[in-house]
């Protein structure tokens, strides 16, 4: 077995609003191994953000942490002192954030800021520039050299997304964490971008923690999924078992929802009807019950508990239940 | 007859030479896609032919009119019938207005005066399956999706025939994605709308557009119907780029055709074929400049073509 990297251990997170706590995060717990792809998949509002955001705590100033841990190498995080977290940030643990057009200050060249982040580094600034372009080049910029002088508006927002991963990937983490890192790039870029994370991954060994609402994507990169719905994990399991043998309606649906699995010209594409639950105002029972359309009594009434079905495979579902207790 | 005839389309931007000549046509209640790599001018395409962005040479028809570098003044009424979809759901939206005076405003700019705006607002809210009371939120009070059907309200307010659409669905979840096609589909076999979609999305692609044309370099590469292109792919860089779809399937057995080295830069475009130095399949030939050629409705501009 290897070594556990990061374990979230029975987290739960709010956020304080005016209308009462918001419930981001219920009881999330999985762990991510040395040198392993996870991929979290759910779609905008499931709670994806809030929690790589309490990993690294970057909060906002209403966030609550309620319960349960972050451990990183085995240190809780959440107990961790600001000047523990700023070593960590960057240094051990290094993230792509979503949008690469707030990602890069306006006012400094791009290499300039590729330069600026190697601070912790002994190196001459002649090698921490020829460093900067040896990343650009490895991300697909053309001209690497003379395109560190430029200004982040010069760049393509495709490009400026490319910048980030670079950037991230420089102090060689032990944990990336990607924040939807290929929304905004074209296919062969994507694809360029994927196969690029898996070779540094393999190179350094260092994990990484996806997150993308692409479905093809987390096919294709990632060893274990974790699918989130409504701030809870709903599924967890090898990458095969989830997109071949999903044990979650949400997971289900979602799987059937993804354009790239219908080959032919539809009509009329398969959606998931009704609306993600109001986190502030949380529904009794399983959370995804009004929008399930196998949802039973018993559903309305107790939460399903995070089960375990096989080998690492999870999931949050009375159907399964009466399977096995059946 | 077209709807829209772009022909031997060019922007420059200094030396900057980003659209090569570029010609394509839309039938009325047709869907175009337009695809290629970040940079290839796909976004300049749409935005030339909405009169926001310049075009230095070639022509714009829409309804048999020349509309390539008319005034502002005489590009305004035509707005009502070309209505454009940013590719920034939430950017695209005034911070400072509500999301009723934000879908109305083309009521205001063209000066529709007898028009009820707060009844329009309800109305337009309803077709993109939005609340009533949305009306007076503002940008952000809405999620990504929501602020979409905004842009798509907006867009259909005046009743275009011809809608612009640069990454619809660009950051959206699946299944909001879905439902977002699925408008957009139904919409147009209602309205009678054409549309120009860019999106790199190919499994979008498929399952919206009734043509598409792939462009590399400010130019078009090749056309097709959308069937025709995905089925039998002609030039090496469309094979590239459908190869480069991730399917969401793990045990997908995907046979990548790699693209050699970076985009060229347009400041110093290649000899011969443009694609040539970052094809898998270039031969001598290829040092010469290929033609576009067009048959049987789908055109190509290439002197390997693959079978």
């Amino acid at each position: 077995m290897t070594e556990t990297l990061l374990e979230i251990d029975g987290l739960s997170v709010d956020y304080e609003t005016e209308r009462g706590d918001l419930k981001a995060l219920r009881d999330i717990s999985f762990d991510v191994r040395k040198g392993e792809i996870v991929g979290i998949v759910g779609e905008s509002g499931c709670g994806k953000s809030t929690l790589i955001s309490s990993i690294l705590r970057l909060t906002a100033p209403n966030t609550r942490f309620r319960q349960g841990e972050v451990r990183f190498k085995g240190q809780n995080l959440l107990q961790a002192t600001e000047r523990q977290m700023r070593d960590l940030r960057g240094d051990d643990i290094s993230i792509v954030f979503q949008d690469p057009m707030q990602t890069h200050n306006p006012v400094l060249s791009v290499g300039q800021q590729m330069v600026d982040i190697q601070h912790r580094s002994s190196a001459s600034k002649a090698e921490k520039r020829a460093k900067a372009a040896k990343m650009l080049g490895a991300v697909g910029i053309p001209d690497p050299e003379a395109r560190l002088s430029q200004f982040p508006h010069e760049f393509s927002g495709g490009m400026r997304q490319r910048i980030a991963i670079a950037m991230a990937l420089m102090s060689e983490p032990d944990l990336l964490i990607a924040d939807e890192p290929t929304t905004a790039l074209d296919a062969t870029l994507e694809v360029q971008i994927i196969e690029r994370l898996r070779e540094l991954q393999r190179e350094m060994h260092c994990a990484v923690l996806f997150i993308s609402h692409h479905l093809g994507v987390i096919a294709e990169l990632c060893d274990r999924v974790v699918v989130m719905y409504a701030g809870a994990v709903v599924e967890s399991g090898d990458v095969r078992e989830i997109f071949h043998n999903p044990k979650h309606p949400y997971t289900r649906r979602l799987i059937e929802c993804d354009p790239g699995h219908i080959k032919t010209r539809a009509r009329v594409l398969p959606t998931i009807p009704g609306e993600v639950p109001d986190l502030a105002n949380l529904p009794g029972g399983c959370i995804f019950r009004d929008r399930c359309d196998q949802a039973m009594d018993r559903c309305a009434q107790e939460v399903p508990p995070l089960e375990r079905l096989g080998e690492g495979h999870l999931a949050a579902c009375w159907l399964n239940h009466e399977e096995v207790s059946a | 007859m077209s709807l829209l005839s772009v022909s031997d389309l060019q922007t420059s931007y200094g030396a900057v030479n980003v659209l090569a000549g570029v010609s394509f046509d839309v039938a009325p209640g047709e869907t175009y896609a337009l695809v290629g790599e970040s940079g290839s001018g796909k976004t300049t395409v749409i935005r030339a032919i909405a009169g926001l962005a310049p075009a230095q040479a070639g022509s714009v028809t829409f309804d048999g009119q020349e509309i390539r570098g008319l005034p502002e003044r005489s590009f305004r009424p035509l707005r009502k019938n070309i209505a454009m979809m940013f590719q920034d759901p939430v950017g695209s939206l005034s911070p400072r207005l509500t999301i009723g005076s934000l879908i109305t405003e083309p009521y205001r700019i063209q000066g529709m005066k007898d028009r009820d705006l707060q009844a329009e607002a309800k109305r337009l809210l309803e077709m993109v399956n939005l609340p009533a009371h949305f009306a007076n939120r503002y940008p952000y009070q809405l999620s990504g999706g929501q602020a979409r059907r905004v842009g798509v309200a907006r867009a259909l307010a005046l009743e275009p025939k011809l809608i612009l659409a640069d990454e619809p669905t660009a950051g959206l979840d699946v299944s909001v994605q879905g439902e977002l096609l699925n408008l957009l589909n139904d919409l147009r076999e209602r309205l009678g709308l054409a549309m120009v979609i860019i999106t790199h999305n190919l499994s979008v692609v498929r399952h919206v557009a009734d043509r598409m044309g792939i462009m590399y370099l400010g130019r078009l590469v090749e056309e097709g119907t959308t069937e025709d292109i995905f089925d039998s792919p002609r030039h090496p860089y469309t094979r590239c780029l459908l190869s480069a779809n991730p399917e969401p399937d793990p045990d997908a057995r995907l046979e990548r055709i790699a693209l050699k080295g970076e985009p060229p830069s347009l400041l110093n475009r290649p000899t011969g074929c443009e694609f040539r130095e970052r094809c898998p399949f270039a031969q001598d030939v290829c040092s010469q400049t290929p033609k576009w050629e067009v048959s049987d409705g789908h055109g190509l501009r290439c002197l390997a073509p693959l079978s």
